[in-house]
C-alpha cells in the first residue's frame, strides 16, 4: 500500500488542471435535460473535450481515448469536478455502454461506435425499462424479430434517460416466444429511425430528463446487436456492474459537494442550528469514505481483480450519502431552503431533487440490498 | 498510488485469523468465564509463538519492526473472535510506546509478558492485573511500575472479558521514563479499536447469516425474507465503507502524516458504528434466541459498546475531523494530501 501519487500522476493532474482552466465555460451551460439548446451546448462541450483528447481517458487511443489507467481516470474526474466543468451528456454512452462494448463488441462494432461516442458526435440514451419491467427487468416484452440481415424491433420502453434529445439508444429485446432471462439481446437503434416515437416525460423538476419510446416495426441491421443473440441478460448485468461499480458516480462529485457544504456551514453557522455541524462533518466523512473505497477498488482492479456483487454496496452508499448531504444543506438554509436560487449560484435545491432519484435509478436500492444479501452473503432467494 | 495489501500482509492476517478462530471459539470463552482466569494460557502461548506480539516492536527491542497497517490487520482478527487477551492494548499500544522510550526495558525481553497502559484518554486501565508492568502517566511523563508496585481496584464492565481497574501508585515504586509520546498511543489505541470494530461487525453479520439460513418460519428460511436480508445487507454496506478508511488511516499513521489524525478519528467512528449496527442487526435476526445468554451475539454487542467509549469518545473524534475539515484545504485533490509535523508548524 502506497497512498501517494507518483510524480507522473502529479504531472498528469497538473496537465488536466491547466487544460480545464483554459477551456471550461465561464458561465454554466443550460442543463442538458432542460432544452435542445442546453443539450447541444453540452454536445459542443464534448467535442471541445475531444479536441484535447479528454473524451474518455481510459479508452485506447484508437477509439478516441488516451489509454490511461483507473487511478488516472480518478485524477481526471477529481480535476473535472473541481473545475466545475459541465455534466457529461453522454454518460450513458461513455460510462455504461462504452466499457461493455469494449468487452463484448467485435472489432468492427468498436470502430463504428466508440470514437463517435468519445467525441460526442453520437449521444446515447438507455432503453432498458418497460412499463411492466422495472426492478424485474427479466420481464422485458419488447421483441427483436430476425429478418435476413436485419432485426425488426417492436415494443414500448420507458424511463429512458436522455432519449428526448439523444441520437442513439441501446436496449433489451427478446426473441419472440422466449421467456424471462433467456432469449434477450442487447440491440442499438437510432432514435430517428422510421417507426420510433419518443414522448418526453417531465421529471419532478420539470426537465424532460427521460422519455418513453414506442417502437413499431423498426428495422436495424444485425450488426447492431452486441454479443450473441440471447446473451443480452448476461451483457446487461455486466453493464449494470460498471454502472454500480465504479464509473457512474465518481467520488469527486461528492467530495466537491461536501467541500461546498463545509463552506456553506462556515458562512451560516452563526444563524444555523448548531447540531447541524455533526451532519456537515458526516457528509465530509461519507464523501471521503466513498473516495477511499473507490481508490481501493481501482487498485484491486489494476492488480487483476474483478468487480463482483460488492459493487452493489457502492450504489447504496453514494445514493444515500448524496441525499444526506443535500438534506443537510437545505437544513442550514433554513427558511430560505424553498427559494429557487438566482441563476449562477449553487443550486442546493435542484441538487437535492436530483439526489432523490439516486435510490431509484440504476437498480433500486431494494434490489441492490437483495443482491448483497443473496450474492455476497449467501442468503437464500 | 496503490491501495492494496501486500501478499505478506494478507498472509500474516490469514495466519492470525485461523489461529484465533481455532483457539478462541465460543466454547473457549465460556470455559474461561467459568474458570474466572484472566486469560487462556494455552491460547496466549500460541499467540506469542506465532509472533503476533512482536509486530510493532522495533527490531532493536527484539520485534519485527512492522507498521500500524500490519498490526491493524491482526487487530481486526482479534475483533472477529472478541479476543479476551490484551493483545491489542499490550502489543499494539503499550509495548511499542515503552520500546520507544526504553528499548532495553527488561519486561520487553519476555515476549509473553503483557504491559498495561494508563492513558489520559481512558479513565481506567485495562488488564492491569495480568500485566507484568504498567505504563503510568504523570504530568506528561511516562513511568513504569511492576504489577506489584500498583494498587488495583477492579471496576466491572458489561463486557465480561474487559478487566478494568482503577490504579493507584506511588512514584517511589515506579521508574521514571521521562517525556513520552502519549499522542501516538492515542492514535494507535483509536486505530486498533476501529480495526477490532471491523472484525466484530463482520462476525455479527456472519453469525446472523448462518442463523438466517437455518432458522425456518412460515416454512422457509428466515433469510429468504427481504426484511431480514436488508438488515444484514445494510450492515455489510457499513463495513464496506469503514474498512478502506481503517486501512488508509493505518497507512497514514505509519507514515506519521498529521492528516492521519482526522482519518484515524473517522475510522474509529465508522468502524464502531458498523460494529454497533451489525451487532443490533444480528440480535434482531436471532430473535429471542439472540437475547439469550446462551447465544453468542451479546458478547460482540458488549465488546462493541465497550470499545465505542475507549481511546476518545465519538465527540472527541468528530471534533478532530471538524478541525481538519474547517481549517485545512479540502476537496477531491486533498484525499491523500500529506503534511508532516514540521511543515504544519
Amino acid at each position: 500500500m502506497r497512498l501517494a501519487y507518483t510524480p507522473q500522476q502529479q504531472a498528469f493532474r497538473a496537465e488536466v488542471r491547466s487544460w480545464l482552466a483554459a477551456h471550461v465555460p465561464a458561465t454554466p451551460l443550460d442543463h442538458f435535460d432542460a432544452s435542445r439548446a442546453g443539450f447541444e451546448a453540452h454536445r459542443q462541450w464534448e467535442k471541445t473535450l475531444k479536441s484535447g483528447d479528454w473524451g474518455m481517458v481510459t479508452w485506447p487511443r484508437e477509439y478516441g481515448g488516451r489509454g490511461l489507467n483507473l487511478i488516472e481516470w480518478l485524477i481526471f474526474e477529481e480535476e473535472y469536478y473541481r473545475a466545475g466543468a459541465p455534466g457529461r451528456v453522454n454518460q450513458n454512452g461513455i460510462f455504461l455502454l462504452g466499457p461493455t462494448l469494449m468487452e463484448f463488441g467485435t472489432a468492427a462494432q468498436k470502430q463504428r461506435f466508440l470514437p463517435a461516442m468519445a467525441s460526442g458526435e453520437e449521444i446515447w440514451a438507455q432503453a432498458w425499462s418497460e412499463p411492466q419491467a422495472g426492478s424485474d427487468l427479466a420481464g422485458v416484452r419488447a421483441t427483436c424479430r430476425r429478418d435476413g440481415e436485419d432485426y425488426v424491433l417492436n415494443g414500448h420502453k420507458i424511463w429512458s434517460s436522455r432519449a428526448v434529445f439523444a441520437d442513439w439508444a441501446f436496449g433489451l429485446f427478446r426473441t419472440p416466444g422466449s421467456e424471462r432471462h433467456k432469449g434477450m439481446s442487447l440491440i442499438f437503434f437510432p432514435l430517428n429511425a422510421p417507426g420510433v416515437t419518443v414522448n418526453p416525460i417531465a421529471k419532478i423538476n420539470g426537465h424532460v430528463g427521460f422519455a418513453e419510446i414506442f417502437l413499431e416495426e423498426v428495422r436495424v441491421p444485425a450488426f447492431n446487436r452486441l454479443g450473441e443473440e440471447g446473451q443480452g441478460w448476461h451483457i446487461c448485468m455486466a453493464t449494470a456492474g460498471f454502472e454500480r461499480g465504479l464509473m457512474l458516480r465518481s467520488p469527486a462529485r461528492y467530495q466537491v459537494a461536501a467541500a461546498a457544504l463545509a463552506d456553506l456551514w462556515l458562512a451560516r453557522r452563526h444563524i444555523a442550528d448548531p447540531l447541524l455541524e455533526a451532519d456537515v462533518v458526516r457528509a465530509h466523512m461519507n464523501a471521503e469514505a466513498y473516495a477511499l473505497s473507490i481508490y481501493a477498488t481501482a487498485s484491486a482492479l489494476m492488480a487483476g481483480a474483478k468487480i463482483g456483487p460488492e459493487a452493489s454496496t457502492n450504489k447504496i452508499f453514494w445514493s444515500e450519502l448524496d441525499i444526506h448531504l443535500h438534506r443537510t444543506a437545505l437544513a442550514i438554509l433554513g427558511a430560505e431552503a424553498e427559494l429557487l436560487p438566482p441563476p449562477g449560484t449553487h443550486d442546493w435545491l435542484d441538487d437535492y431533487i436530483f439526489a432523490l432519484a439516486g435510490p431509484i435509478y440504476a437498480g433500486s436500492n431494494e434490489i441492490q440490498r437483495n443482491i448483497i444479501a443473496e450474492r455476497m452473503l449467501g442468503l437464500p432467494r | 498510488m496503490d491501495f492494496t495489501l501486500s501478499d505478506e500482509q494478507k498472509m500474516f492476517a490469514e495466519t492470525a485469523r485461523s489461529l484465533l478462530v481455532d483457539r478462541c471459539t465460543p466454547e473457549d470463552w465460556r470455559q474461561l468465564l467459568a474458570s474466572g482466569a484472566a486469560r487462556d494460557a494455552a491460547r496466549w502461548a500460541a499467540i506469542v509463538e506465532n509472533g503476533l506480539t512482536l509486530l510493532l516492536l522495533p527490531e532493536a527491542a527484539g520485534g519485527l519492526g512492522l507498521g500500524e497497517l500490519d498490526f491493524a490487520l491482526i487487530a481486526e482478527q482479534a475483533g472477529y473472535v472478541a479476543l479476551p487477551e490484551p493483545l491489542v492494548e499490550s502489543a499494539g499500544i503499550a509495548a511499542p510506546m515503552l520500546a520507544a522510550r526504553a528499548p532495553d526495558a527488561a519486561v520487553l525481553a519476555d515476549a509473553g509478558a503483557t504491559i498495561a497502559i494508563q492513558h489520559p484518554a481512558n479513565p481506567l486501565v485495562a488488564d492491569a492485573d495480568s500485566a507484568a508492568a504498567v505504563l503510568l502517566h504523570h504530568e506528561g511523563e511516562a513511568w513504569l511500575a511492576p504489577a506489584a508496585g500498583v494498587q488495583l481496584t477492579r471496576v466491572a464492565s458489561i463486557d465480561p472479558f474487559r478487566r478494568l481497574f482503577r490504579v493507584e501508585w506511588q512514584r517511589e515504586a515506579a521508574e521514571r521514563l521521562g517525556p513520552a509520546d502519549w499522542d501516538l498511543a492515542l492514535e494507535r489505541g483509536a486505530l486498533f479499536a476501529a480495526a477490532q470494530g471491523l472484525g466484530l461487525a463482520q462476525r455479527c453479520v456472519d453469525m446472523a447469516v448462518a442463523y438466517a439460513q437455518e432458522r425456518q418460519q412460515f416454512g422457509k428460511p428466515i433469510g429468504s425474507y427481504q426484511a431480514v436480508k436488508h438488515h444484514l445487507a445494510s450492515a455489510q454496506v457499513a463495513i464496506a465503507f469503514a474498512r478502506p478508511v481503517v486501512h488508509a488511516a493505518a497507512a497514514g499513521l505509519a507514515a506519521r502524516d498529521i492528516h492521519a489524525r482526522a482519518r484515524v478519528s473517522h475510522a474509529r467512528i465508522v468502524a464502531l458504528e458498523a460494529a454497533d449496527q451489525a451487532a443490533r442487526a444480528a440480535l434482531q435476526v436471532h430473535g429471542a434466541m439472540g437475547y439469550s445468554w446462551e447465544v453468542d451475539v451479546h458478547l460482540f454487542l458488549k465488546r462493541a459498546l465497550a470499545l465505542n467509549g475507549a481511546w476518545g469518545t465519538p465527540r472527541f473524534h468528530r471534533d478532530r475531523i471538524a478541525a481538519r475539515l474547517f481549517t485545512r484545504p479540502n476537496g477531491p485533490d486533498q484525499t491523500f494530501a500529506r503534511e508532516s509535523e514540521t511543515s504544519h508548524a
